[in-house]
């Protein structure tokens, strides 16, 4: 195979970027909301309560639409490993392979087609079946995510196989699977996708509120929003933590870049700020707590980190510094939000105006810092794209730029496009609900697509 | 035949399997897509909506068969999937693009702004359009092996335009079945329409590819092969000249047949993939790679064949039970 030039790779490295945090942006709400729903199902089961139906109403829309856009930029990925990165597959895919072949058997077809019967079935089947229908498309979405973790853990934390002639063979699946990074990183990402999916959840319906829609089910839906993020936001700082410590043990080089550690030392600092210098390989108007990165790493005040100038490879530095302080930056906002929301919502019932603007401001807080998070587990694993097996720049197919360049520029395009009609529609949405017309009423998406022969 | 040449033999049955039965599937929501009307005609509007009711609950599951066609050619046959993805470059980016299009307008035409509706449905159209040319022109290059001389280019354009017929016939027929009334005779003239295109599309290919590769000549014309080969085009052509009486005699006083267009269009679908498969066998990159030397690891391959055994039953068996719950005249899915 030719070797694909520097600036192929570089374009070919920012498309499967574009297309992969374009596309991640979808499940995180997907995952999370169709438990949501399969609750508000289960409330208004219980209950008898219209109110619960009501939100399930309104959120199975835009989970809907979210779940359209997750599916058709999903199917993106999988031509992009044979289009720019040939050597993925040549290299590992008897690994990859068959992980990747369980999540389309196991997942996608449950999904796509228990959807079909979550969205438009009811009035055709019995009410326990569309509930058991809601919770299959909440099964296949996890087990989806399980899948695609268990084999992005294993690029990072590769187990279970042996090389022959450079190329990865199977000896063990269940080390494979069950990959030293997997609970981590899976729990991780699981509880990323709770928080967003309850801070949209809250984000959607405060503005509902504060557009004065009055209904219970926006009432209902903002209190499990914030509740479900009280409840998890702790859970998800604690696992985080974990997670970090299994990245110390098996990929120390990532975490010294992530806490800016240049030269190997004891008694490392916590760094709040500062600018890492790649030339001078120091960093530049650094500020911090003495000795705290040692003790969160090793717990010992004076433990030994690894500094980047050891490494006979590191990945970049800025962007895992960075990244990593804004993914911590909005989990401790979500940990305040969601927390003085909890607790204010349950002295005095009414949140204070300016706490359900903050709330509306945080409505896509997850995504920002999932992606933060996904960068600096991504871009921490160069030039590995398989840690220790492959090297990134030796995947890539030798296609030429123009062409690159090209479907670089379409897909940025037309997610922009995208990006903007879906944020749009999602408040348009929740203004058309609070109209009045709608209270008589309460749509449903098999309504709104099916035409009475009459032609109102 | 030993262990190590029976599994590639297997997912190249399956991957054919699947790639059929995306063709049927997502090929007649796709022809939905194709035929949405959008002349100067008041019932247009109400038309639209119901087209796209009667594909609603399907097309996601239909598109996920792609996903799976793609998927086993990716894990099964990696070597192959990245010269075939590689050569298509640009026609697959299209097509993506495409189905991307498709997809969002599908949800957005329902929640979008009013004014906006119309825009939606356009891109759903467009988007179709350039999915299904597209896929017919991938598969036109890879047909002839990608090879780069003008003959083979001019292939891939004609294929282009019968898939894109093949796919607005089966849409037509599935609207003939899921509909009534006016909708139902609008799509018996598309139906009849792209029948003849479809057919003088069938007719073209079987002319010119034996024509432009010798390896497919030698493999249809010698004996016994073209005996065995021939029951094909005479069903298909039979099939053809049934279908056509039967849409001519529209509309019947009952019902009770309407499903006999779309069924014939499933057959016709099966014969010609057939017909183009037994052409490229047992290449799955025409002539430069086989199934056996493209395949991944037998330990691999035996992994993921557990998995298949005990899904696809199951994926057929709901999918079946899916279809049965939304059986009948589509102007029904509401509640």
């Amino acid at each position: 195979m030719p070797e694909a030039t520097e600036g192929v790779l570089m374009l070919a490295r920012i498309q499967f970027a574009a297309n992969i945090s374009f596309h991640i942006l979808f499940p995180t709400i997907t995952i999370a909301l169709c438990w949501i729903l399969l609750f508000f199902k289960l409330r208004y089961r219980a209950t008898g309560d219209a109110s619960w139906m009501d939100a399930y109403t309104f959120w199975v829309k835009i989970f809907a639409l979210t779940f359209a856009l997750g599916v058709v930029s999903g199917i993106t990925m999988s031509f992009q490993f044979g289009t720019n990165w040939p050597g993925f597959m040549e290299t590992v895919g008897n690994i990859a392979g068959p992980l990747l072949a369980y999540e389309v058997l196991t997942a996608f077809f449950l999904e796509a087609t228990f959807l079909g019967i979550m969205l438009f079935g009811r009035g055709r089947v019995s009410e326990r079946t569309h509930t058991l229908a809601t919770l299959l498309v909440a099964v296949g979405t996890s087990l989806s995510a399980f899948w695609i973790l268990s084999l992005n853990s294993w690029m990072q934390t590769p187990t279970g196989h042996e090389m022959i002639d450079g190329v990865a063979h199977p000896v063990d699946w269940w080390q494979i699977i069950f990959n030293p990074s997997l609970p981590y990183r899976l729990t991780h990402m699981l509880l990323a996708c709770g928080l967003t999916g309850s801070f949209l959840v809250a984000g959607i319906s405060a503005y509902r509120k504060l557009r004065g829609d009055q209904k219970p089910a926006v009432e209902k839906s903002l209190r499990t929003g914030v509740v479900l993020a009280a409840i998890l936001i702790p859970i998800q700082i604690f696992v985080g933590d974990l997670h970090g410590l299994n990245s110390f043990k098996y990929q120390p080089a990532k975490v010294a870049a992530i806490e800016g550690v240049w030269e190997t030392q004891r008694g490392a600092p916590l760094l709040l700020f500062a600018l890492p210098n790649e030339t001078t390989e120091q960093n530049d108007y650094a500020l911090g707590v003495p000795k705290l990165a040692s003790f969160i790493l090793t717990h010992d005040a004076d433990g030994e980190i690894t500094g980047l100038k050891d490494f006979a490879d590191h990945p970049p530095v800025a962007p895992l510094f960075w990244g990593f302080r804004i993914m911590v930056g909005v989990g401790l906002l979500m940990l305040a939000c969601s927390w003085l929301a909890t607790w204010l919502g349950r002295k005095r019932r009414e949140l204070p105006v300016w706490l359900t603007r903050a709330l509306v401001a945080m409505t896509f807080s997850g995504w920002v810092a999932t992606l933060a998070g996904w960068y600096v587990t991504e871009i921490g694993r160069q030039p590995w794209l398989v840690h220790g097996i492959l090297r990134t720049a030796d995947a890539a197919a030798a296609i030429p730029p123009s062409n690159i360049g090209f479907t670089l520029a379409l897909y940025l395009s037309l997610y922009a496009v995208l990006l903007v009609a879906y944020v749009h529609t999602l408040f348009l949405i929740a203004r058309k609900a609070g109209a009045p017309e709608s209270q008589q009423a309460p749509t449903t998406p098999a309504m709104e697509l099916t035409v009475k022969e009459s032609g109102a | 035949m030993t262990e190590a040449s029976v599994y590639p033999a297997i997912f190249a049955g399956l991957m054919g399997l699947a790639m059929l039965v995306y063709a049927i599937l997502d090929g007649y929501d796709l022809g939905v897509g194709i035929l949405l009307p959008f002349s100067k005609n008041a019932s247009n509007d109400q038309q639209r909506d119901r087209m796209i009711a009667s594909i609603g609950p399907f097309w996601d599951a239909n598109e996920t068969w792609l996903v799976l066609a793609v998927g086993i050619l990716l894990v099964a046959f990696p070597q192959a999937h990245g010269i075939i993805l590689g050569e298509l470059y640009l026609p697959a980016a299209l097509l993506l693009v495409g189905l991307i299009l498709r997809g969002v307008s599908f949800d957005f035409r329902a929640k979008a702004a009013v004014s906006h509706k119309r825009l939606w449905d356009h891109s759903f159209r467009i988007g179709s359009v350039m999915a299904t040319l597209a896929q017919g022109y991938m598969f036109g290059r890879y047909v002839h092996g990608f090879d780069t001389s003008l003959s083979a280019y001019g292939f891939a354009v004609l294929s282009a335009i019968c898939v894109t017929a093949g796919y607005h016939f089966i849409g037509a027929c599935w609207l003939i079945m899921k509909t009534d009334g006016d909708l139902q005779a609008r799509a018996t003239k598309w139906a009849r329409r792209s029948l003849w295109i479809m057919a003088a599309g069938i007719v073209a290919v079987c002319i010119v590819n034996p024509l432009i590769s010798e390896r497919i000549y030698n493999k249809w014309f010698a004996l016994p092969n073209l005996l065995l080969l021939a029951p094909i085009p005479v069903m298909t052509f039979a099939l053809v000249l049934v279908t056509n009486q039967f849409l001519k005699g529209f509309p019947y006083s009952s019902d009770r047949f309407c499903w006999v267009p779309f069924a014939s269009a499933v057959v016709i679908f099966i014969l010609s993939f057939h017909g183009l498969a037994y052409s490229f066998f047992p290449y799955i990159v025409p002539e430069q790679l086989t199934i056996w030397e493209a395949a991944s690891a037998t330990a691999s391959l035996k992994f993921m064949l557990v998995g298949v055994v005990i899904t696809v039953p199951a994926i057929i068996g709901y999918t079946i039970y899916s279809y049965r719950i939304f059986w009948g005249k589509s102007k029904q899915l509401t509640y």
